[in-house]
């Protein structure tokens, strides 16, 4: 079917159904037993969705819809990017993600390296990094950054016999701990989670029974479409009143309970789950995936000394002291209450990795609007 | 990044676990070792930096083709959505050469 064709069937626009779901949530925020109701997605293709199509506007005045630390890019931590810049600094060319360019590290930036000459190519998949190891003798070193989704396509060229000279520094993440720490802050008052529709068609629903066990937070998978977030809402907004906290799949075109088991086998045999420092947020166990000793010889870290004692004797500016992204991803703030946003820190001068990525709170909110919550005025057009 | 795009499957090299994809008109190599299920031509897989990380059934493909289609018309060079639908699409080599082109080529 041509896309064109489709188009006679868009229920993304489909204006009763849209109507029907807004009433629906309205009505369940409206019989939830407090106010208000605050629940937390993890994905940045999410709060796209929410800002770019004006969701917020759409949703009950008393349902918070905060994004989490849903940015691979913006919880990428400072030594792991001080680790990149040393390498590109000592002459060692680098591939990444255009994303990771601009994350700041202690003093400087891949960007900044480049700018005084480094070797550092964008690439939009692993495979390309790849195509450039075997295109030279030089060492390529691919700085992988990604949820569970994404390292699943690092782990595929990693067992397809990648040359020699190619080796990965992996700052891949994985979300379900991360979700663990944001349930056991003492402020935080999330009372559920949107879980993201593609890291889910990996790990399958069942990867999130254990925290519903451990936290009695229900989590719902959700799709990316306008309506398959407000869809998503809906059923978690169902399950938190219900007080019988469970998963629950609101995206079964791609989720189901298992997964795909092929990529998850490939993806736990090469990566093992070990703790680190999330940016800003905190020390995340088996937060981060690292390569397993099998396939060492491809590890940057252990076929490379990396010193990056040199970018640490500079004083970070000022202003990075006042950067809320931390605060921002554990749902504490938002980045209208950051004296920063849209002023001292934008997406040409971006001061916290937030403002980088195109997955980031900070970015997404500064280009669709600044602040995309229009609620006041749905109130005043009501 | 996390974002999946979907794609019409043209042709299949099985030996070669590749691929040749339609995404609105362009097409493209997509690779199918970790797809959860075989693919035939016809069918609509989601594409992830330049993997089928899984089959959709045509009619459930649809929606989000229709979406994007929108999106890619209309949105601008600055919209992020978008860049990101262009990014994955950009992840994987032109298929204009032949099926096994890219990966025989570097090999």
């Amino acid at each position: 079917m041509q896309a064109s064709d489709a188009f006679a069937q868009l229920k993304f626009r489909d204006p009763a159904r849209a109507r029907g779901l807004r009433d629906a949530l309205d009505r369940l925020v409206h019989n939830a037993d407090h106010a208000p109701v605050s629940v937390m997605h993890v994905c940045g293709s999410h709060e796209q969705a929410i800002a770019k199509f004006g969701l917020r506007a759409a949703f009950p005045e008393n349902l918070q819809v905060i994004m989490g630390p849903g940015c691979p890019v913006c919880v990428t931590d400072v030594p792991e990017v001080d680790e990149a810049v040393a390498l590109a600094k000592q002459g060692v060319r680098i591939a990444t993600y255009g994303d990771m360019l601009r994350v700041p590290g202690t003093s400087q930036s891949l960007a900044d390296a480049k700018a005084e000459g480094a070797n550092v190519d964008v690439v939009y998949s692993v495979t390309q990094a790849v195509d450039l190891a075997r295109e030279t003798d030089e060492e390529i070193v691919f700085f992988a950054s990604g949820f569970e989704t994404t390292a699943v396509a690092t782990a595929a060229v990693l067992v397809d016999d990648p040359p020699d000279n190619f080796s990965v520094l992996s700052a891949h993440k994985y979300i379900p701990p991360v979700m663990e720490i944001v349930a056991e802050m003492p402020e935080t008052k999330i009372e559920g989670f949107l879980a993201a529709g593609h890291a889910a068609t990996i790990t399958g629903s069942a990867v999130f029974e254990k925290f519903v066990e451990r936290h009695g937070l229900p989590v719902v998978i959700a799709g990316f479409e306008p309506l398959d977030v407000m869809a998503g809402l809906v059923k978690l907004l169902e399950v938190i009143n219900s007080g019988k906290p469970r998963v629950e799949n609101a995206f079964p075109r791609c989720v189901t309970r298992e997964g795909n088991v092929q990529a998850q086998k490939l993806l736990w045999r090469v990566f093992r789950p070990t703790g680190g420092r999330w940016r800003g947020i905190a020390h995340v166990p088996n937060g981060n995936l690292r390569l397993r000793d099998e396939f060492a010889q491809y590890d940057t870290r252990k076929r490379f000394t990396i010193d990056a004692s040199a970018l640490w004797s500079y004083a970070p500016p000022k202003l990075v002291e006042q950067c809320q992204c931390g605060d921002i991803m554990a749902g504490i703030s938002s980045p209208s209450s950051c004296p920063l946003f849209g002023k001292e820190c934008t997406p040409d001068a971006p001061v916290g990795a937030c403002m980088v990525s195109a997955e980031g709170t900070c970015r997404i909110w500064h280009q669709y609007g600044g602040r995309p919550d229009l609620r006041s005025i749905r109130r005043g057009a009501a | 990044m996390c974002l999946g795009v979907p794609g019409k499957v043209i042709d299949v090299d099985r030996e070669m676990q590749i691929a040749t994809v339609d995404f609105w008109g362009v097409k493209k190599q997509v690779r199918l070792e970790v797809c959860d299920a075989p693919v035939d031509p016809g069918d609509f897989i989601l594409n992830h930096v330049g993997f089928a990380i899984r089959r959709i059934p045509p009619e459930e493909a649809a929606e989000t083709l229709a979406l994007y289609d929108e999106l890619l018309r209309l949105a601008d060079e600055e919209d992020l959505m978008a860049a990101d639908v262009r990014a994955e699409i950009d992840a994987s080599p032109d298929a204009s050469r032949a099926l096994k082109g890219a990966r025989d080529a570097s090999e």
